[in-house]
């Protein structure tokens, strides 16, 4: 029941999503109360959770999704689970009312509220996942929704802009956190929160500590726009307010905290997360600050004041004490309220008044009166005014500095100052927000005259304002029991006793706090001085241009180098992989000596045989390269090269081979010389010396390692493995010729994968010359106009036909016990059979001739199958083989064993792709197309 | 004797690369078909040089030379075979579709492509 609710929580706003974009096609308005449905119903399903989940119970819930990666979807409510679902909820309920206002008449709802619920959807993952690599995939969800968010006015460069750099930035911490989690998982051994959350003493103890932190807190500090990382958040104030209101105050740039709230009881109680979170946290809070005051834009400024906010969170949480993470979690909350609220007005003010410069309005307070008292309320909690909600964990905060453990004697002066210094700025920039928005003189050329906007569409603001209000006032009977909820599942554990409290007497954070207020004032006083010597000292391009720069030189550099790597051109593909191989492979072999590349075994005599074999190979393969360019030449050679290579496997005791090598040599220098008439017969040298050079050397290198490697192989002694092989070659598969015993019924399925892959290079080849028209090279005699057919050949050949067939029947029968089989008789079959078409022409051989060759592989490939099906009738694996001996009259007694029918289906394959390639490409001289005219230069 | 074999192996490889490397077709497949010489011999030669017998079973038989690499050559090649044919297949495919036979299906403009 908990599970199922949990899981319609998370899945209420995706099933949504699609649902937007059917419901625009009614009313505008459609798709905002179809959001406000969804959001609404996930609060309502929440509710009956609440008062478990207050009473201190975690709530989790699993289903197995990839279980051998640890990957489940395993969700997980706890109090600080419960306190962000509210926020992301219930604030997305009040955003998605106040967008229907908001965005223009013109605007088609259904494309924003799709992505709106596209990203709760996403934040209510993030604070909902059990597990923590499904954490990462909804964080990738929110960097996604919210990029698509902040281009939603995708028509203006700047939305463009704002939304590649947010997700630049956030997606990029987005991948270090993935890293960082990865880390985590192995180190923590489990990637389930309850058991990280247990093991904090292991992952802190380990080396890979400091790396996991820093991955870590890479993502958070940039999805909660630390400093440096910043940038992206008032760049993405091109997006529609109720955007921003949403995004930027309560959510996506809440997640980053929320992470390091999430694994404070992991990673955080040691003096490095102290310094960098501290750091960071304490360096942003002033830095944003500061700069929220120099902001002319009603939204810049409060994007500087929320990175300045959470720069005070993130240093809440890197103090490292109890109360301090109570007062992080309060602030958030806080945060949340009064931002939200602010942010909402501006859009209202920015709605009526039609700009959003602070230069150009003033006095607006005497136009949207309840508006701007509502904008001034939330102002003071921002600047910590007393009885409002921010002064409550501003005033925690403050205490928290004071006395802090890790600081002693003058240093402990320090924090408390810095504190102050950031609640001084705090305090000028709202009095700035206040002050110049509405009060002052009219400027004239205001865009419009402004008024109250519609009741509904400041609804929003009535709410939180309240909140703020009751907040402040009745602190522990509005957020008393979240707090602790939330605290404690921060801390992970005892939650020091808090009370909150309006009034706390007269001490040194109330001191603090006015302070901080009467500094503020006299600097708001005085701003004019800044403003000059900031003009005249930091003359810089924005931030937005500088991210541009860097952006377009990283894209004009993927370039150069896609450029320099891709020539568009195969031999260079194929010269960067050779080297890129060549590159690896001496690497590999890197402080070696040549030495060291013989073994131990004898390099054995070489006799005057062997060594004339060799030279001839020699001779074939050079000459091959050397006449390259004039193709006939170059294939007799390497026919030469063929030819020794077939001898040598005859020298080395595998007559096998050297059959099928020789009658491969044969239909493949034929196949050749077939192609030739349709290539150029002399190709024009083209490659310059410096590439031949480069390839040579490449060519070098790479026999070098081949002839090392078969060196090293050759001297170096072995166990072969393929005794069991021989000693079950008669017994099991009832056939002396291991190789053939080993084809077709030991490795028996791997050679009908090797017939299948013959069957299809011939479909293939078909299917490519099929009706391909092509005129002959120059220089070749085009059809018709050739020599007669040889007539001693013909007459030779004819009666040699039959003759050459019973040597391959003989071949292919004796296969099973001496070198033979169907591959090589298949091959002498077709040999005979081409030379049929050789000495009598296409025309006389198809005639006498009648087979179809694709149904012949068909068939081959059918008989193969149906052996091996066979032994199924015999409640036998497939491809099982058995054997006998048949003793029919006249014959000698021979063994026939069942694989010869899976020989049979070898045979009828090989014949049928080689008689295919052959008579295709044979064909093709009936319908050439015209020859080329002379002159004509050859392709 | 194994020196020799392996050098004459690696200029079959090497030999077989360069060609590899030709803008034109038929240098291609020259060289594709060099290649799988020295890499089917390559394979073969696991098998070693002693012996002196073919791999056949028969009783007494002594020093017979590795079957499994002999298997694992023969059906390569076949498929080197069907490999051949298909290539050829598409360098004319090839060259009725672009009207030449340069691999890159163009004539560089500075013969260098």
């Amino acid at each position: 029941m908990t599970a199922s609710l949990l899981l319609i929580v998370l899945l209420a706003p995706f099933l949504g999503a699609p649902a937007m974009l059917l419901l625009q096609r009614g009313h505008r308005r459609w798709a905002a109360w179809g959001a406000a449905a969804v959001m609404a119903a996930a609060l309502g399903v929440l509710a009956p959770l609440v008062p478990r989940v207050l009473a201190g119970e975690v709530l989790v819930a699993r289903w197995a999704w990839l279980p051998e990666w640890g990957l489940d979807v395993a969700l997980r409510l706890d109090g600080l689970g419960l306190l962000f679902c509210g926020l992301i909820l219930g604030i997305g309920l009040l955003v998605v009312l106040y967008a229907a206002y908001y965005l223009p008449d013109e605007d088609r709802l259904g494309r924003f509220y799709a992505m709106l619920l596209a990203f709760a959807g996403g934040m209510l993952g993030v604070v909902l996942a059990e597990n923590l690599l499904l954490l990462v995939v909804f964080w990738e969800v929110t960097s996604l929704s919210s990029f698509l968010l902040i281009a939603y006015k995708y028509e203006a460069r700047e939305a463009r802009v704002a939304a590649r750099m947010a997700l630049a930035v956030t997606g990029g911490g987005g991948l270090a956190l993935l890293a960082g989690v990865l880390l985590l998982g192995q180190v923590a051994g489990s990637f389930e929160l309850s058991e990280v959350l247990a093991r904090g003493d292991v992952v802190r103890a380990d080396p890979l500590y400091p790396v996991i932190l820093g991955l870590v807190l890479l993502g958070a500090f940039t999805k909660s726009a630390q400093f440096p990382f910043h940038a992206w958040l008032p760049a993405a104030m091109a997006a529609p307010t109720p955007v921003s209101a949403y995004l930027h105050s309560a959510t996506m740039v809440k997640a980053g905290v929320f992470l390091l709230a999430r694994l404070y009881p992991v990673l955080a109680d040691t003096g490095l997360w102290m310094v960098v979170v501290g750091g960071v946290g304490a360096l942003t809070f002033v830095y944003g600050a500061y700069l929220a005051m120099l902001k002319d834009d009603l939204k810049g400024l409060l994007a500087y004041s929320t990175i300045s906010h959470l720069g005070l969170v993130t240093l809440l949480f890197g103090l490292g004490t109890k109360m301090a993470a109570v007062a992080a979690v309060f602030h958030i909350i806080n945060h949340a309220i009064f931002k939200a609220s602010l942010f909402i007005a501006a859009g209202i003010i920015d709605h009526e008044a039609g700009t959003r410069d602070m230069r150009r309005m003033g006095g607006l307070f005497r136009f949207m009166p309840w508006t701007g008292a509502l904008a001034m309320v939330a102002a003071g909690a921002m600047a910590g005014v007393p009885l409002l909600n921010g002064f409550l964990s501003k005033e925690m905060f403050f205490a928290e500095t004071i006395g802090h453990p890790a600081l002693g004697g003058a240093a402990s002066y320090l924090l408390p100052a810095f504190a102050v210094l950031g609640g001084v700025l705090s305090v000028a920039y709202s009095a700035r927000f206040v002050h110049e928005v509405f009060f002052g003189a009219v400027p004239r050329d205001m865009p419009r005259t402004p008024h109250e906007p519609p009741p509904w569409m400041r609804l929003p603001v009535d709410v939180l304002v309240a909140l703020v209000l009751l907040v402040g006032l009745l602190p522990q009977v509005m957020v008393g029991a979240i707090l602790g909820a939330a605290a404690a599942a921060v801390l992970h554990g005892a939650v020091p006793p808090f009370t909150l409290a309006m009034w706390h007497g007269f001490n040194l954070p109330l001191l603090m706090s006015a302070a901080a207020l009467a500094g503020g004032l006299l600097y708001y006083r005085w701003r004019h001085v800044l403003f000059a010597l900031h003009a005249c000292l930091l003359p810089r391009p924005g931030s937005t241009v500088a991210f541009e720069r860097v952006y377009r030189a990283a894209e004009l550099g993927a370039i150069r180098a896609m450029a320099w790597l891709d020539r568009r051109s195969l031999p260079a593909y194929l010269a960067l992989f050779l080297g890129f191989v060549l590159v690896l492979g001496l690497w590999a072999w890197r402080g070696g000596a040549p030495a060291a590349l013989a073994g131990p075994l004898g390099w054995g005599e070489l006799d005057l045989l062997t060594g004339f074999g060799l030279l001839v190979l020699v001779v074939g393969a050079g000459g091959t390269v050397l006449l390259h360019r004039r193709p006939l030449p170059a294939l007799m050679f390497l026919s030469l090269a063929g030819l020794m290579v077939s001898l040598g496997f005859l020298r080395f005791a595998a007559p096998d081979l050297a059959l099928t090598q020789l009658s491969v040599e044969v239909v493949s220098i034929v196949l050749l010389l077939l192609a030739l008439r349709y290539l150029p017969q002399l190709a024009a040298a083209e490659s310059g010396a410096a590439r031949r050079w480069r390839d040579a050397v490449l060519a070098g290198l790479g026999g070098l390692g081949v002839a090392g490697l078969t060196f090293a192989m050759l001297t170096r002694p072995f166990e072969t493995i393929s005794g069991w092989q021989i000693s079950h070659s008669v017994p099991g598969g009832g056939g002396t010729n291991v190789v053939n015993v080993i084809l077709v019924d030991i490795r028996g399925f791997d050679t009908m994968g090797e017939i299948a892959v013959l069957a299809m290079a011939a479909l293939g080849l078909h299917a490519l010359l099929q009706g391909l028209r092509l005129p002959p090279a120059a220089g070749v005699a085009s059809a018709g106009e050739g020599e007669p057919m040889p007539v001693m050949l013909a007459m030779l050949m004819r009666p040699l036909l039959p003759l050459a067939l019973v040597v391959s029947v003989y071949i292919f029968l004796r296969g099973h016990n001496l070198p033979g089989g169907g591959f090589i008789a298949g091959l002498v079959t077709a040999i005979a059979l081409m030379l049929q078409y050789v000495a009598g022409g296409i025309d006389f051989a198809r005639a006498r001739l009648r087979v179809n060759y694709v149904r012949m592989l068909g068939a081959g490939l059918g008989v193969a199958v149906a052996t091996g099906l066979g032994s199924w009738v015999f409640g036998r694996p497939f491809l099982t083989s058995t054997h006998g001996y048949v003793d029919p009259p006249l014959l000698e007694k021979f063994e026939l064993a069942s694989a010869m029918g899976f020989d049979l289906g070898v045979y009828l394959v090989v014949v049928g792709t080689v008689m295919l390639c052959l008579t295709e490409l044979g064909a093709m001289s009936q319908r050439e197309a015209a020859a080329p005219r002379p002159g004509q230069a050859e392709g | 004797m194994a020196l020799v074999i392996s050098m004459a192996v690696g200029l079959l490889a090497a030999c077989g690369i360069y060609l590899l490397l030709r803008p034109r077709i038929f240098s291609v497949i020259l060289g594709l078909t060099l290649l799988s010489y020295a890499v089917n011999a390559l394979i073969f030669l696991g098998g070693r040089l002693g012996a002196t017998a073919a791999p056949l079973a028969l009783p007494g038989a002594r020093g017979l030379s590795d079957p499994l690499p002999q298997a694992l050559v023969l059906t390569a090649i076949v498929i080197g075979f069907g490999m051949t044919a298909y290539l050829v297949a598409l360098a004319l495919r090839a060259r009725a579709e672009t009207g030449t036979d340069h691999v890159d299906g163009a004539d560089g403009p500075e013969g260098e492509r």
